[in-house]
């Protein structure tokens, strides 16, 4: 029965060409498997196979304490980890009632920012060079580098942060701070412009990005597809703004929304956000309050009873976290709404009737990161 | 609905129904204009040793509430709930991997198979659960 | 860098032979099995193999984007003759095994070793790939390090390791490779296939 059911969801119709485009592919971004059914070069039908980094992770965090947990989440939205970090942070600290202090918000909101601006980085890098243009690929990670040093100046790691903790930060940030901050942004702010020049008016990068992949309104909706994806179609699911978390309810930002919903506009949407950051560190950079890095928490941490859900806007969409505790110092059941489980699966519904080519397009613009599909 | 039960939950309204009203329910919850329900955040389930309990976390667009709708599933072998995949195309998928993870069959889903794991490895996040050969434990 | 030969007539470049008291293996690997005393084109044919490593594009989680930063301008690998990567395992000299391998992925990534041709080498990127890292307690579907399919050459340590660390990883290999027989030696298999019970190869 089983067989039966997968070849009538792959096999279209008799003249159609299967093809594997593998878990090792330069273009997918991790290990995720297309079984793409072709008519010529035309795509009829796409099936995404995920499964190939299932770790467990949220087996594993049932027996973990919730600062072990951290460590985890960490790794399964890499690029934007401090933000994954933050979620389960402000889960638990909801959940207990802490009140935390002002610095902690500030700082916590300046390091999603840029997080978010490295984030974006990389995909404008790993897009450019999906599509062929080589050069993205080195100006973008030239650019990542200052954010990463400045990661790694504060609290030791480039990737993987683990800066957050329930109560606040780790330890405290370093005098110069604000100073990196304040001239990376002067760097980029000059930088960012190339960013344009290089491809959003290339005339082989419009050709291959505008109308393709159309996501409309509805489907959006209907699919989950949150973050930059589904604001270019005009889906306005910025948590910042719906249930303001951390720093968010003191700066003034604009929400980026696009109509047209194709490839082109995630693109444009992106590069907007990353303009809106910047706006936003220039904002709190200069006004980091003093006080403590950590709210008093005893050592051990144990939840009352209860279910907790808590999300937050991750670079790639709508992270959430929903715990449920019988009082433990373990969690009964952790859940992760990751945004990209959800924003993959709308391939399947913008691929057919493009080429095989614009599949690469139209993946690298939905932005996934494959370990937060399989978690 | 007359036998709903409404579990105390700080943070959103919560609302329990019974597994044959479920479907109804939250037809009638998408549709209606007042309510409107339109976004599925999320579709979980939870193992409970002598229940399992579905709980999906349901939002509307236009009026910004949020929902949170579970329904019961007695027993620990043959549990089966209808599914809400023709209402929220999402839940097709959070259905595939409560499947995959759960062990719990959706009916009327169009395409429920295991999303991560091998088709003969067992139901990893049910309680009892164990794996002598590629789980070590601390 | 100057050139140092040792009393073993192998010509290392790069680092000098006394930082190298810790790496029994290269010594065992010079002491028995491999030709100590290379002759000139031999050393010539293994310079070049071991200046001009082409990876296979093969990253699986967070330790791939570290691996694309030590691409990228600031770390750059192509100097170290990494010159690019190769998307087929035909053509490719070494894969560096960059990110978790879980049950599902590991007959993908044995099909890959086997496709690719002689000389061929492994690193071993980040923790996961040694021992399964952070998922090595209560994980039902973590491979707990690829050494229980390939045979390892490299390992790299860190979760995720430096961009520095890979590149010493890289420069150990080349070393590896100037100490071999030039069509490549037959390594031996740290632990056989099948041996560890915590992995159960089927079909």
């Amino acid at each position: 029965m089983q067989e039966e059911t997968v070849k009538n969801m792959i096999l279209g119709e008799d003249d159609d060409y299967v093809v594997n485009m593998g878990p090792q592919h330069p273009s997918t971004h991790g290990v995720l498997r297309f079984e793409v059914s072709l008519y010529g070069e035309t795509i009829r039908k796409v099936v995404p196979h995920c499964g190939y980094i299932h770790r467990g992770i949220e087996k594993m965090c049932e027996r973990d304490t919730y600062p072990q947990i951290i460590h985890l989440t960490d790794r399964m939205d890499y690029l934007s980890a401090h933000m994954n970090n933050e979620a389960v942070c402000l889960c638990v600290e909801k959940a207990l009632g802490v009140e935390i202090p002002e610095r902690v918000t500030c700082i916590r909101t300046i390091l999603d920012e840029l997080n978010r601006i490295a984030s974006h980085q990389l995909w404008w890098c790993a897009m450019g060079m999906d599509m062929g243009a080589l050069t993205t690929f080195f100006y973008g990670l030239r650019d990542r580098e200052r954010i990463l040093d400045i990661f790694e100046e504060s609290f030791g790691s480039r990737l993987l942060h683990s800066y957050n903790t329930p109560g606040g930060l780790m330890h405290d940030i370093h005098p110069g701070f604000r100073k990196r901050i304040v001239d990376f942004i002067r760097y980029f702010r000059k930088k960012l412009p190339e960013y344009d020049q290089l491809l959003t008016d290339n005339v082989i990068f419009r050709e291959r990005t505008e109308g393709i992949g159309v996501l409309s309104l509805e489907d959006a909706i209907q699919y989950g597809v949150t973050g930059p994806s589904g604001r270019a179609s005009g889906f306005s699911c910025d948590i910042r703004k719906i249930e303001p978390y951390g720093a968010y309810r003191k700066v003034s930002f604009h929400e980026v929304l696009r109509t047209e919903g194709d490839t082109l506009a995630r693109y444009k949407v992106r590069i907007a956000e990353m303009y809106e950051s910047m706006h936003i560190l220039e904002q709190l950079v200069d006004q980091i309050p003093e006080g403590d890095y950590s709210a008093k928490m005893k050592a051990v941490i144990r939840v009352p009873a209860g279910e907790f859900f808590q999300r937050v806007e991750t670079a790639r969409g709508e992270l959430g976290v929903y715990i449920v505790s019988d009082g433990n110092k373990t969690p009964y059941r952790i859940k992760f709404r990751t945004p990209n489980f959800s924003n993959l699966f709308v391939i399947s519904k913008l691929a057919p009737g493009h080429k095989i080519a614009d599949l690469v397009a139209i993946s690298g613009s939905l932005d996934l990161v494959i370990p937060d599909i399989d978690r | 609905m007359p036998d709903a039960g409404f579990p105390a939950n700080p943070q959103f309204s919560e609302i329990l129904v019974p597994k044959d009203r479920y479907y109804d329910f939250c037809r009638t919850i998408k549709t209606s204009p007042d309510l409107f329900f339109d976004y599925l955040i999320s579709l979980t389930a939870v193992d409970w040793n002598d229940h399992f309990m579905i709980v999906c976390h349901i939002t509307s667009t236009r009026y910004r509430h949020t929902l949170v709708v579970k329904t019961r599933l007695e027993g620990r072998e043959e549990l089966s709930v209808k599914s809400i995949s023709d209402l929220w195309k999402t839940a097709e998928y959070h259905e595939r991997e409560v499947f995959d993870l759960f062990g719990i069959r959706f009916l009327n889903h169009p395409d429920l198979r295991r999303l991560f794991l091998e088709d003969d490895y067992g139901y990893p996040l049910r309680k009892d659960f164990t794996d002598e050969t590629r789980m070590i434990i601390k | 860098m100057a050139q140092k030969s040792t009393s073993m007539g192998i010509k290392i470049k790069s680092m000098d032979y006394g930082d190298f008291k810790d790496n029994e293996t290269l010594e065992l690997l010079s002491r028995s099995g491999t030709s100590v005393l290379l002759s000139t084109i031999d050393s010539i044919v293994n310079w070049g193999r071991a200046n001009s490593i082409w990876p296979l594009t093969f990253a699986t989680s967070c330790c791939g984007i570290e691996m694309m930063a030590t691409g990228a301008p600031r770390h750059d690998f192509a100097r170290f003759g990494v010159e690019v990567y190769r998307a087929t395992p035909r053509q490719a000299d070494v894969i560096v095994v960059a990110g978790t391998i879980v049950h599902k992925m590991a007959p993908v990534l044995k099909r890959l070793y086997d496709q690719m041709p002689d000389p061929k080498y492994v690193i071993a990127m980040g923790a996961c790939t040694i021992s399964g890292g952070p998922f090595y307690y209560n994980s039902y579907s973590v491979l707990r390090g690829i050494d229980q399919l390939i045979p390892v050459d490299v390992y790299v340590p860190g979760c995720p390791p430096r961009p520095e660390a890979l590149l010493y990883g890289i420069m150990q290999l080349q070393r590896k490779i100037k100490a071999e027989h030039p069509t490549g030696s037959k390594r031996e298999t740290p632990v056989k296939p099948g041996e560890n019970q915590a992995f159960r190869i089927d079909g």
